[in-house]
């Protein structure tokens, strides 16, 4: 109860300052809204539906992008970890690939795949992909030789030792990496929807700005905020409950 | 008939010979402790029985399934105490002696106990209910029971007396106890030097000392001497 509550004391004393500088007028209306101008305006989208549509739009595009790099990085990552020969051919392009800033993929993506979905997706699977891929890779290379030597002693083939011993014991780091990945998955579907969307939190938040009106890109923003919570403490369940037997702090 | 036959046994790691010209038959059902300094190449001869570091020179030959228990449990933490055991087991029947072998070791009652909550010794049957679910004919022990207190070393150094009699294993105990030498091994074979040489074999009295206040005083001075190095000093003294 006492820890719980401390987490709320932050967020209760910004929304007290929120609503004195509204009440107080601080700022001036265009700039920013109060507190009640918010909820009333996520009220009135969602009655007309739509905030729905845009939510169900972005989620949509974070979860594909999700999928599709979570595969891929599972895919290359297990590979390039398990195979010195791959990981010299492969990984040192992947990394250059890596230290691209993501914003720079959005006009190259625009002109090959349109301004549609499949731009966007693809995008945010750039961003998610890396985290998940570098810190499979990570965890593979820091499993432990004398599990490896123990599995070889009972005669296991490489790809046995690979599905029973390596990947089971990199797991924690892959659920690492999927945590931080579908952070990267929000950061990258604001990215794409900034730039060209209908619909979309994204969208939401570019329309707010055009048309002078901070309580809707408050909106976007706490939806955002919510919807990335929600996925940080769903992923951190998914670790804590597959991940129970190892032997650490927490 | 000899269950392991080794044959000018030389390893090397780089230009750094480890063990040289070791000649050693382990006939079926015989325990051979292996006595020696730390460092010089016991765990090596292991090893290299195991196949687990390449390119040593001279004939190893094992005859059937080799079990092989380390110093460190080297459990699988992601598997509980009976998933673990399953680990080695490949066939049918194998899956079937799980849980025998889990009686034997005296782990009945802690199936499903993720290595994380086990004791050092209750680890250690753990590894070695894996090492036998499979009914190896040789059983190699590499300082099993090393890391554990004084107490719980003894208790193991009876289950395994009785485990390795109940499975009928021939069994390489690597040690650097004189005492848990003595009660465990029919013959004790003591490395010494650099690169290793067997430098002495002490056959046991065949009624086996299984208590501990045999009396095998001679042995045990021989074998300090050995490896102090004295024995040998007063050998080339003569």
């Amino acid at each position: 109860m006492h820890r719980s509550l401390l987490a709320w004391l932050l967020p209760a004393a910004i929304l007290a300052v929120w609503i004195v500088a509204g009440a107080a007028h601080w700022f001036a209306p265009d700039q920013l809204a109060p507190p009640s101008r918010v909820l009333a305006e996520l009220g009135s989208l969602w009655q007309r539906g739509l905030l729905q549509q845009d939510i169900l739009a972005s989620a949509g595009r974070v979860l594909g992008g999700f999928a599709i790099a979570l595969a891929l990085a599972v895919a290359i990552g297990t590979l390039v970890g398990l195979n010195r020969t791959i990981e010299r051919a492969i990984d040192p392009t992947l990394q250059a690939v890596r230290a691209v800033p993501s914003l720079a993929w959005v006009p190259l993506l625009l002109l090959w795949l349109g301004i549609g979905e499949a731009a966007k997706i693809t995008l945010i699977a750039i961003g998610a992909f890396f985290p998940i891929y570098v810190n499979l890779v990570a965890g593979i290379h820091g499993v432990d030789r004398k599990l490896v030597e123990v599995a070889r002693i009972l005669g296991l083939h490489p790809v046995a030792v690979a599905m029973r011993v390596v990947l089971p014991a990199a797991f924690p780091s892959l659920l690492v990496g999927a945590r931080i990945g579908l952070t990267q998955a929000w950061l990258f579907l604001v990215a794409a929807e900034l730039l060209a969307s209908t619909r979309g939190l994204g969208f939401l938040l570019t329309e707010g700005q055009q048309i002078s009106r901070p309580d809707e890109i408050l909106v976007a923003i706490l939806l955002l905020a919510i919807a990335g919570k929600l996925c940080e403490s769903g992923m951190l369940t998914i670790e804590r409950r597959t991940t129970a037997w190892q032997d650490g702090l927490r | 008939m000899s269950a392991i036959r080794i044959d000018k046994l030389r390893v090397a790691f780089g230009d750094q010979p480890v063990l040289d010209g070791i000649t050693l038959n382990v006939e079926r059902g015989e325990i051979v402790a292996v006595l020696g300094p730390s460092g010089c190449g016991k765990s090596t001869l292991l090893r290299a029985i195991a196949g687990l570091d390449a390119h040593p020179l001279g004939t190893i030959a094992v005859e059937g399934d080799v079990g092989y228990v380390f110093q460190e449990p080297r459990l699988f933490p992601w598997l509980s105490v009976e998933k673990n055991v399953r680990f080695a087991a490949r066939t049918p029947q194998e899956r079937a002696r799980v849980d025998e072998v889990l009686e034997l070791t005296g782990l009945q009652n802690a199936r499903e106990t993720l290595p994380k909550a086990l004791s050092g010794g209750m680890a250690q049957r753990t590894a070695l209910a894996r090492a036998l679910v499979r009914k190896p004919s040789v059983l190699l022990l590499d300082e099993p029971l090393a890391a554990l207190d004084a107490l719980r070393r003894m208790q193991l150094q009876e289950a395994l007396a009785e485990i390795i009699a109940a499975v009928g294993a021939t069994a390489i105990l690597v040690t650097h106890d004189i005492e848990e030498a003595l009660y465990l091994a029919d013959r004790i074979v003591v490395l010494r030097g650099t690169p290793a040489t067997i430098a002495l074999q002490i056959a046991i009295p065949p009624h086996k000392c299984r208590n501990r206040d045999c009396n095998l005083t001679a042995e045990r001075s021989t074998l300090f001497h050995a490896l102090s190095g004295d024995e040998l000093r007063q050998e080339e003294s003569a």
